[in-house]
């Protein structure tokens, strides 16, 4: 099978906030660099996030300073969080912000002409800067922008299936054009995924359809290590009816801008669960309090609860969250400048992912960088609101300037063996070419429903054990996946690759969740209800075992313990240290990914 | 109706199928649910009809703008249009008709992100941030901003639609970024010049068409491409009328109706 061959120095896969930034950070310094993404330009994840984006100016509260942004985002994370990589998100995050103003942002205004800020969920001071509620198509439309202005090269609609390496370095990508179904290979000396999460394990999610975890994996398969990935974070604030709206995000900037939660009673129930910070607690404990109100029986009508904003007047909310009053008033009816929304939990962001080093973002694969919601260290056991944006920033363009600097070092380019490029791309091909086999979207169906049955917002060592045993069976099902149709924009082909990252993320999610028994930020176990001080010192992490299956072990935080004491100065240099974390993993070769469970059959 | 009648109830829809070679449109009937959009119907029908049906979408929450297309003739989000405006009737899904097909609902909009790459400079800031400056004068920039780059505009634009004009003219979402920069307090790039030849300003006749269907509701011809063009005469054709009144220039102005 003929394909295409392009040479890139640094190929980002992923072209969200942390990709982009990442493409600008290294073409800025003079190196060939191309962007890759599954679907058109600008559409990516980010450009839904709409709150705004975390950055301790203390335009609106003096008092605010990183260090106090540092301990609320360990505080959030319940100290599972990497302390060096909280120490730079927090110090960089206003640099980062203030310069894309420079690159043609503009964000909201205090009356003196500043950047303006809002309160956000367990944020100790008004901190997020915004753009009324779309912050991310602001972030990705300036940085897209950017990229392609400083002649960044953008492959759109083309989707990575495999990664290639030899006993060194990181040698390349292949991937096929959604268009026509034409393989084209990156020969590339470094290689930064940037892909996001994979919310779409779920069947409730704010996720967009790409968020398959594609990148994870095929990190994971040539060698590097996951982390916390029994870490998913469920958002309080989901639409829940109608039902095709069903997990869609309700921004967090509706509690931040006053908004109240009820349960049917007509109870501001969070008070039972976190008098203090009430409905601009903690993600986990507003889902978690949701949750237990419609146990209880208190539900609203569709089994959520109500949130509402209409007291502060129609020409407020029409300012400050004009897309949720669109939203609702077009998909539910529902005006949101005079009646309740109707809201329940929905899976949002993985904390867990893809282990780096904190200053450069390297893998333990040479070559190789992750940045952004795919790698993991920054969030602990709970990602506190707009902490992810400053993370794409901040961790983007670190991952960016460390490739560049490595290609400089060392551009010689690996060999990728013909005979594994054709393998690939037979796998890859193999749905098309069956008569018989399992459907490509009743397996999805089956895997949402057993992540959000057993990895749900309260999980049991039995129900996980159960989901974990359900998932390996799926797996098995996908060995031999059918598609009808042929190769050219063809979506039931195009999840048919996707499923090998879902069902691999899938069963990782399992095998961390079941190991850790107590409850800490996101993962709650109804069999192990408290927080056990003893494991927090440790993060999980999962590597490929033996027969490819799954391996967990701890090891313990980087920088926990100084970092609880410490206000002034937490986490030097010492506490993460350069350096590459983990073994060498892959043993060369293109390491098996997913999808080389087919490679008997093709 | 009870919840379980509605959803025994089924919706018609016609779904062009096909690629560059030809193509026709195929009838598909899908059970109603509450509130559904267009978009769920058509993932209805890949689900359980027709897995390789192509269309592109992203957040499903009317953000991305990846999933425009034209329903009953008229440019439209799939996932922001509801089944229920059409009243039980039939419903037609086609592509935009602007650009070339790919596939099905999908087509080749790369045409106008090869013209953004164009667009140059992009934004050339006269001060490095921090920029002072008041609420609406951002406001009046971050209309633009609120572009999700749908294309929808350029889809009804009869330039580009019935004129097979994209040689001549850029189309209104290239204005709407143009406006973006040119009207930027901090910027000081200039792009008179490409708007008035390669971007092809004149060519636009201030129908409005593109201003009705965009989804933003951001007022392209008004807010966009007027003072462009007022810009383009300014410099062209009035130099001394346009340095008067920038020296009276005032806050009002920002609302950009066209004075
Ligand atoms: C509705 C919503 C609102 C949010 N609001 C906020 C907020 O207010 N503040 C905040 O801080 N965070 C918010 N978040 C979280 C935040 O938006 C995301 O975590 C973040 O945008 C992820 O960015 P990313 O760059 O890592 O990845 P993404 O934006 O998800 O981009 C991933 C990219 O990788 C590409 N890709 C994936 N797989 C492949 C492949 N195999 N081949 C090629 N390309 C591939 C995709 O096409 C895409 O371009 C929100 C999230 C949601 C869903
Ligand atoms: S107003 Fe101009 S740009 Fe808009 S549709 Fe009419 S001719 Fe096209
Ligand atoms: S201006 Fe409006 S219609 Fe045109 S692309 Fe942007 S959002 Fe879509
Ligand atoms: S899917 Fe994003 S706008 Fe419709």
């Amino acid at each position: 099978m003929p394909y295409e061959v392009v040479h890139q120095d640094v190929l980002v896969i992923g072209a969200g906030g942390a990709g982009l930034r990442a493409a600008v950070a290294a073409a800025e310094t003079g190196v060939q660099v191309g962007v890759v993404t599954k679907s058109l330009l600008g559409k990516a994840h980010t450009v839904m996030a709409e709150g705004g984006v975390a950055a301790a100016f203390g335009h609106m509260d003096g008092q605010d300073t990183w260090q106090v942004h540092f301990q609320d985002t360990m505080k959030s994370g319940h100290f599972l969080n990497n302390a060096h990589m909280v120490e730079l998100l927090t110090r960089e995050a206003p640099d980062r912000v203030l310069e894309l103003e420079g690159w043609g942002a503009l964000f909201d205004r205090t009356e003196t002409g500043e950047i303006l800020q809002r309160a956000f969920g367990a944020h100790s001071f008004r901190r997020l800067a915004h753009v009324g509620d779309r912050t991310g198509k602001e972030l990705i439309r300036t940085l897209q922008n950017r990229a392609v202005h400083q002649g960044v090269a953008v492959y759109p609609e083309i989707i990575i299936t495999r990664l290639f390496r030899d006993a060194r370095r990181i040698a390349g990508a292949l991937g096929y054009r959604r268009a026509d179904g034409r393989f084209i290979l990156f020969r590339t000396p470094t290689v930064i995924v940037a892909t996001g999460g994979w919310g779409r394990l779920y069947s409730v999610t704010s996720n967009s359809w790409e968020t398959t975890g594609d990148g994870a994996n095929l990190a994971f398969s040539v060698g590097a290590e996951l982390v916390d990935m029994e870490m998913v974070q469920f958002h309080p604030t989901g639409m829940l009816w109608p039902p095709g709206v069903r997990g869609l995000l309700v921004t967090e900037g509706v509690r931040g801008e006053g908004g109240l939660l009820y349960n049917a009673d007509h109870e501001r129930f969070m008070t039972r669960y976190d008098p203090e910070r009430m409905e601009l607690s903690t993600r986990d404990v507003v889902a978690r309090a949701i949750s237990s109100e419609v146990a209880a029986g208190r539900g609203t009508p569709h089994g959520g609860a109500w949130l509402d904003i209409s007291h502060r007047g129609a020409p407020f909310i029409l300012r400050k969250l004009p897309g949720m009053r669109d939203q609702f008033l077009q998909l539910a009816d529902v005006d949101i400048t005079r009646q309740p929304m109707e809201i329940a939990p929905t899976v949002h962001y993985m904390m867990g992912g893809v282990r780096v080093d904190p200053d450069t973002c390297a893998t333990a694969v040479v070559g190789l960088y992750a940045a952004g919601e795919v790698a993991a260290g920054v969030h602990g056991a709970n990602r506190l609101g707009g902490n992810s944006l400053a993370d794409l920033l901040v961790f983007g363009r670190r991952a960016g300037l460390a490739a560049a600097a490595e290609v400089r070092d060392d551009p010689q380019l690996s060999e990728i063996a013909e005979t594994e490029v054709q393998l690939a791309i037979a796998e890859a091909l193999a749905p098309l070419g069956r008569t018989a086999g399992a459907n490509p979207y009743a397996i999805q169906a089956d895997l949402r429903r057993t992540m959000s049955q057993y990895a749900g917002l309260i999980r049991t060592g039995t129900g996980l054990t159960q989901g974990l045993e359900r998932v390996r069976a799926l797996q098995r099902q996908a060995v031999s996946l059918q598609v009808t149709g042929g190769p050219a924009f063809n979506p039931g082909w195009n999840l048919a690759l996707d499923l090998q990252a879902m069902l691999v993320l899938a069963e990782a999610i399992f095998v961390s969740a079941i190991e850790r028994t107590e409850s800490r930020g996101a993962h709650f176990r109804e069999d192990f209800p408290r927080e056990d001080p003893a494991w927090g010192r440790f993060n999980l992490i999962t590597t490929r075992g033996g027969e490819g299956g799954l391996r967990v072990r701890r090891e313990p935080v980087v920088g926990a313990e100084p970092a609880a004491a410490r206000t002034e100065r937490p986490a030097t240099a010492s506490s993460g240290g350069p350096g590459r974390p983990g073994g060498s993993g892959g043993s060369g070769g293109s390491g098996g990914s997913g999808g080389s469970k087919e490679a008997d059959q093709t | 109706m009870t919840e379980a009648a509605q959803r025994a109830h089924m919706v018609t829809l016609h779904i062009y199928r096909g690629d560059q070679r030809g193509g026709v449109e195929v009838a598909y009937d899908v059970p109603v649910e509450p509130g559904q959009v267009v978009l769920d119907a058509l993932e209805y029908v890949q689900e359980y009809m027709a897995p390789d049906l192509a269309v592109r979408w992203n957040c499903k929450a009317a953000h991305c703008g990846s999933c425009a297309a034209e329903v009953n003739g008229q440019p439209r989000l799939l996932c922001k249009t509801r089944v229920d405006a059409y009243g039980g009737a039939d419903i037609h899904v086609r592509p935009l008709q602007t650009f070339p097909l790919i596939r099905d609902l999908v087509t080749d909009v790369s045409w106008n992100f090869d013209r953004a790459r164009d667009l140059d400079p992009a934004f050339r800031p006269n001060e490095p941030p921090p920029f002072d400056l008041p609420q609406w004068e951002v406001d009046r920039v971050q209309e633009f901003h609120r572009c999700i780059e749908c294309f929808l505009c350029q889809d009804v634009c009869h330039v580009l639609r019935e004129h097979g004009g994209t040689d001549r003219y850029w189309g209104p979402q290239l204005m709407v970024r143009f406006a973006e920069l040119e009207l930027h307090p901090s910027d000081a790039g200039d792009r008179l010049d490409l708007l008035e030849n390669e971007a092809g300003i004149g060519y636009c006749n201030i129908t409005h068409c593109c201003s009705d269907v965009c989804p933003e509701n951001i007022e392209i011809t008004h807010d966009a491409i007027i003072p462009l063009k007022e810009r383009v005469a300014d410099r062209y054709h009035d130099p001394i009328g346009a340095w008067l009144r920038k020296l009276t220039r005032r806050p009002a102005a920002s609302t950009g109706s066209g004075e």
